[in-house]
Parts: C-alpha cells; sequence; structure tokens
C-alpha cells in the first residue's frame, strides 16, 4: 500500500473555509519513457482522485480530480471545503494496474 | 504571531538563522516556489519516506526480533543531533562511516537482518527519519583526530581535476558557484539537507546519488555507492558546512 498524508487544519470554525491537502506516494510512470533496456514502460498512473464527506449515513462528493500522464510522481491535491458539520472525510485515489487506495480523516468543527 | 509560530515549528527559516553566514545552502538560492515545499511538511513529498522511515523504526525484525525503537527509543530524543555529526569513525572497523553505513552496521550487529541495499526506499526512509531528527541543529563534524587524512583526502579529491571534461567538485561549487550550468544555478555544494527529495529524480536520493551524478556528469566514472572516496567526501563537504543548519528532509530543483 503507497503511503499517503492528509492534513486538516485542525479544529476549523464552523461555516469557514479550509484547506484540504492530501499527498500521496506513486510513480506515475508516464508510459512514454524507456526503461533501461530500452524497452516502453507500461503506463501506470492513478487516474482519478475523490473526497467524499459523510454524516452518519449521508455521504457527498466534495471534489474530485481526473489524473493525467503529465502530473508528477507523488501528487499533492490541495482544495478548499466549507466545514459546515462534524463528518468523516474519505480520500480514493483509483489508477491503472488496480491501484486503489482510501484514506480517512474526521473533520471537528468548533 | 500564529505565523510565526507555524514557521518556527517546521524549522525551515534555519537558513536565515545566523545574519553573519556567508555560505548558502541550496534552500538559498531556489525559487520560492520550490523553497514553499520545503517549508511545509503537509507538501514536501520527502515526508513521505520519512513516514516510511518512522514505520521502520517501530518494526521488530532480523533473528533478535528487536527494533530500533527496543535500544533507542524516541527517535526525537535519541536520534537529535546524530545526523549532524556523520560521517564518523567507527572504532570496531577502524574507518570512517557515513549514517547509511552505521545504520547497516546496527542492522547486522543487534537485529541480525539483512541490511539494506543502497538508495532501497527502506534505507532512504529510515535515514531520511534519523536525519529529520536533527533539523534546525547546526551541522558538527567530529573533531575526531583519526578523521584527519580521510578529511584531507577527501579534500584533495574535491580539487582533483577528472573526466572527459576535465572539472574537479571545486572548479564549479567554489570557483562559480551563484552562475550558470545551462538553466541552473550552479550551488556551493554544502550538503544541509539529504537525503532529499529532488523534483528531477522524482523521488528521495542520498548525497552519494548526488555526487555519482556530478562525477557522471563530467563524463568520469563514478565510485560505487559506499565507496571509500565517497566517505572521505563527505567527511570534506561535512566540515566544509560545518556550522551550517540540518535542513532535512530537504526539497532541490
Amino acid at each position: 500500500m503507497a503511503r499517503a498524508l492528509i492534513t486538516i487544519p485542525p479544529n476549523p470554525k464552523r461555516n469557514s473555509v479550509i484547506e484540504i491537502r492530501a499527498l500521496i506516494q506513486h510513480p506515475m510512470e508516464t508510459g512514454l519513457r524507456p526503461d533501461v533496456d530500452g524497452k516502453v514502460q507500461a503506463q501506470n498512473i492513478i487516474r482519478r482522485f475523490e473526497c467524499r464527506f459523510t454524516v452518519g449515513d449521508k455521504s457527498a462528493l466534495v471534489f474530485s480530480a481526473e489524473f493525467f500522464p503529465a502530473i508528477s510522481a507523488n501528487p499533492y491535491i490541495a482544495f478548499p471545503l466549507r466545514a459546515t458539520q462534524n463528518g468523516s472525510l474519505s480520500f480514493q485515489w483509483t489508477g491503472d494496474k488496480g491501484f486503489t487506495q482510501t484514506e480517512t480523516a474526521a473533520l471537528v468543527v468548533v | 504571531m500564529k505565523f510565526v509560530v507555524a514557521v518556527v515549528a517546521f524549522g525551515t527559516i534555519s537558513i536565515n538563522a545566523n545574519a553573519a553566514e556567508k555560505r548558502k545552502s541550496g534552500y538559498d538560492i531556489m525559487s520560492p516556489s520550490t523553497q514553499a515545499l520545503q517549508n511545509d511538511d503537509s507538501q514536501n513529498p520527502a515526508m513521505l519516506w520519512v513516514e516510511d522511515g518512522k514505520a521502520l523504526w517501530n518494526r521488530a525484525t532480523g533473528d533478535t526480533k528487536k527494533s530500533c525503537v527496543n535500544c533507542h527509543g524516541d527517535a526525537a530524543k535519541s536520534m537529535r543531533g546524530v545526523a549532524a555529526r556523520y560521517p564518523a569513525f567507527d572504532q570496531a572497523t577502524k574507518r570512517p562511516i557515513n549514517l547509511q553505513q552505521r545504520i547497516n552496521i546496527c542492522q547486522k550487529n543487534h537485529q541480525r537482518s539483512t541490511p539494506f541495499a543502497s538508495e532501497s526506499a527502506e534505507m532512504l526512509g529510515i535515514e531520511s527519519y534519523v536525519a529529520m531528527q536533527s533539523r534546525g541543529l547546526p551541522i558538527a563534524p567530529p573533531r575526531d583526530a583519526k578523521l584527519k587524512t580521510s578529511r584531507e583526502r577527501g579534500g584533495k579529491l574535491f580539487q582533483q581535476r577528472i573526466g572527459q571534461l576535465d572539472l574537479s567538485c571545486a572548479d564549479c561549487h567554489d570557483n562559480n558557484a551563484g552562475k550558470k550550468l545551462a538553466g541552473a544555478t550552479i550551488p556551493e555544494a554544502h550538503p544541509t539537507a539529504y537525503p532529499l527529495y529532488r523534483l528531477e529524480w522524482q523521488g528521495v536520493g542520498s548525497l552519494q546519488r548526488r555526487l555519482r551524478n556530478c562525477i557522471s556528469g563530467v563524463r568520469a566514472e563514478p565510485y560505487a555507492y559506499g565507496a571509500q572516496e565517497f566517505i572521505e567526501l563527505e567527511l570534506y563537504l561535512a566540515s566544509r558546512a560545518a556550522g551550517m543548519l540540518v535542513e532535512t528532509p530537504g526539497v532541490r530543483p
């Protein structure tokens, strides 16, 4: 499993806009580069990133992004979010070779 | 006030801490956007390696089923300042060793596990984690008389012209530092932030990887990882950068 770092400002004020940051370890191989033997390496990138906000049994997509080969290795995503209520944020990256990873973090507003 | 506290906590205004410092770290000459990556641990991709290293620090392994934490305890305390002292003289093998070699010796003698290969994700992870504990401390090469000859040999290697381009380290990094080599500014070659995340590498690499880059850049044959010549060069570079502050885990272009 790849390593990921999620950063959420601690205890944001209710209804304030906060920045959520998500960094993940991934080679983001473009599919265009030759390896040491001159053979072109197969593309291996993350295709999609999604962040969902869940309260109880209700869940909503709050941010998503499509990734392409020009995005660097170990991609970093930051996006603003209005912190309306307590809940849980789940982050999912999916990509080539069946890559999928989910991380969750709690959002606690004051 | 909050802003000041945050910056100090990340410890990366370090470079400007000493106003009289004339030497420049690679950090000082890189673009503000690259500096921003290093300034903030939540953006710094090298932190992914540090997290790997932290997991390894706590992982019991080898025949003795011991982890680093069993002997050394909390790395934040026990490893504070350690990386700033390396390379150091190893009494058992009677030669200078760098931090990676120290880690491997520990693995062999105390964990009885297979040492990590040079430049493996594991080695770079654990080295980053250990070295980060010295962040903000001045580089403090040991005043060990046994290191003197090796350090001097390193100094000679630094001055030695090599390769088809017939250039020494000093030709660029002493005599032409601050000028341009193609699009890049030539740094003064102070190893303040290793292991570091290089954008060109799209990953973390060691000081020896950087040295090998330079050596093949002047069309000479690089020494193997862990070669005695590299340890001597590291010794010399550490003495040249003595007093500058450790930035690990750094980011460079």
